[in-house]
Parts: structure tokens; sequence; C-alpha cells
């Protein structure tokens, strides 16, 4: 009944729409990333760790990091005011707040990381293709972590649980919840919830969103295999 | 249980080993399990599990060579970049010792130097020095940057790829541990050691790499395969820490060969070069000459 549910472009409930992770895509960032979710473009670039030159931010006993979520004004339908605004600093921040339990920063003290997202065509879920890829840039750069993060979210459809929610199903359903976490011990280092959801249908979006992880995290392991693999 | 073979590639988070084996560098342990915590190549060495990284940034310690660019000049002291998340720091006292002089007048903003890294403090700010010959600042060349990581694959086995570059290129060649690598000699062959060391950094784990990078020296300078060696040595795969490669020695021997070079040339003129001037005076004789002049003359003298 409920899987033979389709979506409006076609999907399953419990389908990821068409994923591209390409590792080490710019010459002169330390660590980037290319991924594409759907109709999604997103790049990001990693640089550091290097030396603070914001003296306040310095953390004498390890390293900080900084992210900034950026979407093109030509990103979406209508055309963005450019610059950072209430929503980019919300992901900005809580991208900086999901990737920062993976990372071991504590033999780069004092030094600070700068992760760049740049989001130039966007479909909906930006926020965890961003942290996805962002974790691929990071692995790129060669920066110690304890898992790369990778992120999905989940939400609901006309009264259904789906995974990987898109523009259309973000703007009309009637919730949605991105998770982000650490594979192998499934730690979850993200989680927000917008809308109206049952504890069960909760419970249902969030198993969902981290089978969705788990599938993606597959994707940006190859990717990264692939970078560095022989031929 | 262990999950992976030497040389495997291991991205971070994920699981080497049950609980026999050893943590070591680039790992981590958790649950009892020993986890790689960076993208590079599983190092296995009497139950210890080492990750060597693809990728790194330099982070200074004590007793490394480095080449470094100064950033500034102080009342007592250079700022010294060094390539690495840490700036590193050249007191007045290590160059001139007790004697005062101008510090802008011996090194200045933009000059690139040989270091050794005297000490790094609990900030991991480095305190360079020039103890040791062949330390100091370079004249000419150019400087290719290169992953810190990549730096004993450079250098290869007791010093082979290096060697090999620098004899088929007639280059100068020294290299920092921070991975910054100076070379001069002939333009064109500088570019080409550039070119080479850039491809030994993207292939430094692929295994039989000096056969490819001295079959690509050799098509690129004689056109030609090198001849075929009898005893075919299959280099054995290191991404090794290198015990420190000996600079000064190698500085001194380099200093001694041009030398002996010089002194050759000023024996016996390259006839070539002797025609070349000749022809080179006769069509310009009027027009002004430039500093090379006092040798030129030696030469026609020598004639």
């Amino acid at each position: 009944m409920m899987s033979e549910m389709i979506r409006k472009d076609g999907r399953k409930f419990d389908e990821l729409r068409p994923i591209k992770i390409e590792a080490g895509v710019l010459e002169r960032a330390d660590g980037s990333a290319y991924l594409e979710v759907g109709g999604n473009k997103i790049l990001v670039a990693v640089y550091g760790p290097r030396e603070s030159y914001i003296r306040r931010l310095l953390e004498p006993n390890t390293g900080v990091i900084r992210v900034r979520y950026n979407m093109a004004p030509f990103s979406v339908d209508d055309r963005k005011r450019p610059g950072p605004d209430r929503r980019s600093s919300e992901i900005s921040k809580i991208t900086a707040d999901a990737l920062r339990p993976a990372l071991m920063l504590e033999n780069y003290p004092r030094s600070m990381i700068d992760i760049y997202i740049e989001v130039i065509e966007a479909e909906g879920g930006t926020r965890c293709a961003g942290i996805t890829a962002a974790s691929v840039a990071l692995v790129d750069a060669g920066i110690p972590m304890k898992d790369i993060v990778v992120g999905c979210a989940a939400g609901k459809v006309n009264d259904e649980v789906v995974l990987d929610l898109s523009e259309y199903e973000d703007k009309e359903g009637q919730a949605d919840v991105p998770l982000a976490i650490m594979p192998r011990t499934g730690e979850i280092t993200l989680l927000q919830s917008d809308g109206n959801l049952t504890e069960e249908e909760f419970a249902k979006a969030i198993d969902l969103a981290m089978e969705g992880c788990l599938e993606v995290s597959k994707l940006q392991k190859e990717a990264l295999m692939k970078k560095y693999s022989t031929e | 249980m262990i999950y992976v073979e030497n040389k495997d590639l291991v991205i971070p988070g994920q699981v080497l080993s049950d609980d026999e084996y050893y943590s070591g560098r680039g790992t981590f342990k958790e649950n009892g399990k020993v986890c790689s915590s960076l993208m590079g190549l599983v190092s296995l060495r009497n139950k210890k599990i080492r990750v060597i990284p693809l990728k790194s940034k330099y982070v200074p310690k004590k007793g490394d060579v480095v080449i470094g660019k100064i950033n500034d000049v102080r009342f007592s002291m250079w700022d010294v970049n060094i390539n690495s998340p840490y700036s590193g720091i050249l007191p007045a006292f290590e160059v001139f010792g007790r004697e005062k002089k101008e510090l802008n007048k011996v090194y200045d903003v933009g000059d690139v130097l040989f270091l050794r890294v005297v000490d790094v403090d609990e900030i991991k700010k480095a305190k360079l020095g020039l103890k040791g010959r062949g330390m100091g600042k370079f004249k000419g060349g150019i400087i290719v940057d290169i992953a810190p990581t990549k730096v004993p694959r450079l250098i290869g086995k007791k010093g082979s790829m290096i060697n090999m570059i620098k004899d088929k290129t007639n280059c100068k060649i020294v290299v920092g541990q921070n991975g910054l690598v100076w070379v001069k000699g002939d333009e064109d062959m500088e570019q080409l050691t550039k070119e080479i060391i850039h491809l030994i950094e993207a292939e430094a784990h692929t295994s039989g790499l000096t056969n490819k990078i001295k079959n690509k020296l050799y098509l690129a300078i004689d056109g030609e395969l090198p001849p075929e060696e009898v005893e075919e040595t299959e280099e054995e795969f290191v991404l090794e820490k290198p015990k420190l490669q000996n600079f000064k020695e190698e500085l001194e021997e380099e200093e001694k060969e041009a030398e002996e070079n010089k002194k050759e040339k000023e024996d016996k003129p390259n006839i070539a070069e002797v025609i070349e001037e000749l022809k080179r005076k006769n069509k310009k004789d009027n027009t002004l000459s430039y500093g090379d002049n006092s040798n030129n003359s030696f030469i026609l003298n020598n004639k």
C-alpha cells in the first residue's frame, strides 16, 4: 500500500533523488567537493588549518571552524538578494555544529578552518546537501576526523512520511526533518524539525532519514575513493 | 581481527582492526576498535597500525629543515612564513650573535631562506635558526609547493628519486620538510623539474613510480627511453617520514662540484661557446656590453 505510493516526481516513499559527488574539484583550495542532489548544485571549499587571523576566535587548546553558507542570487526561481540573511546565518551555524563533533582539531591549536558552502542551484534540502558536501571537502583537505558526517532529510507529504524532500514537497508538505549523523556510530549531530508530526511519524521520519544518510554515506566514500584510487 | 592490508587506501572513520592492534598516528581507538582518522594509506608494523595521510598541513617539529619566506621584519626578529598554520620566527641573535645590525639589510621581506627548526613552543610557534651549512638565503631559482606528506616520496629511498632528477636535469634541488622545494638550474629544466615534482605529488600513492618518472625524464630530455637495466629493482613503496636528508653534505658536494665545473670551464672553454662569442663580438662591436664581459674577454684571450 504505502510503498506503492508514487510521489510527484515519481519516486517511492523511501527513494533518494539521484546524487553525484565529486571530491577535490578546486585547485587552489586545500579541500573541495561538488555535489548534485536532484536539482541542487553545491560547491564546497575548505581552507586550512591556517593561522587564525581573527584573534578573538582563536582557541588556545584546539582549532576552530567557521562555516559560510551562501546561496547564489541565481540559485532560486526568484532572484535572491545577495549577501547573508537570517536563513543563511542559521544554516552556517547548524552546519558548523553538525560537523564539529566529527573533527579532531586538538592537533591544530590556535588555528582556523574555513568552510565555504556555495549553493549554485537550489531545489530543496540544501542544508543536508551542504553538510554532506562539506564533510567530503574536509576529508579531501586532510583534516583528521572521527567519521564522515552525512546529512539527509525526511518529511511528511500528503499524510505520508517520505525521504529526501524536493523543493515542491518542502513547500507543499506538512513537515520537514533534516538529520545529520556520523554513520559508523549512528550518532546524531543535527536534528531539526519544522512542521507538525505525531510521535510515531517523527520516529519513523528519523528512521527513514537515518537510512537515507547511510545510503548517501556510501556515495561519499565512493567519491573519495574514486579521487585517489589508481586509475 | 584486522580488516585492512598494508598500503590500503582508507577514509576517516573506517574501522581498521579489533583490539589486539595498537593505534598509531592517524588512527584512534573507540570501543576497542582501531579506526582511521585520515584519508590515507595503511602502514602496518609490529601490530601497530598507522595511517599515512595523502594530504596534510605541515606542523613544525624540532630539528626539521624547512624553506621559509620572510613575511615581516621586526625590531629583533624576522617573521617567517613556513607554509604551515603556525608562523616561524627567526630571532636576530640566531643570525648575528651579539652584534647589532639593521635587520632589513640582511634579509628583507620576500626573501626565501633555508632554515632549521630550533625549537617549537607550546603554542606551536617555531623558533628558527641558520645553524648548518647551506642554510641561508636562496638566490634565484623557483619554489615548488607540494604536500608535506609527499616529501619522502619525492626524496625516494636513500634519495634515489631526487638524485635521479638532479642528475638528469642538472638542477640544484633543496627539499624542505614543510613541502616547499627550491629548484635552480636552466630555465627550461626548472620548468621540467617543476612538472616532474608535481607529477610525483599527484601519483605518490602509486607503486613503481621511480621507473615511471625515470622514463618520463629520459623522454623529455633525450627523446628516448632509458636503456633497459639488467637488474630491475622494483622500488619498494615507502611513504614514511624520511630519515633526515643530509642537505648539508649535499650542498657541500654541490658547491664543490660547481667549483670544479667552473675550473674546468676556465681551463677548457667550450668551443661552441667561443664561436658564439666571437660571432656576437663581430656583429656588434660597438654596442655596450654588460656584466659578463670580463669572462668573455678571458675566454677570448685564452683562445
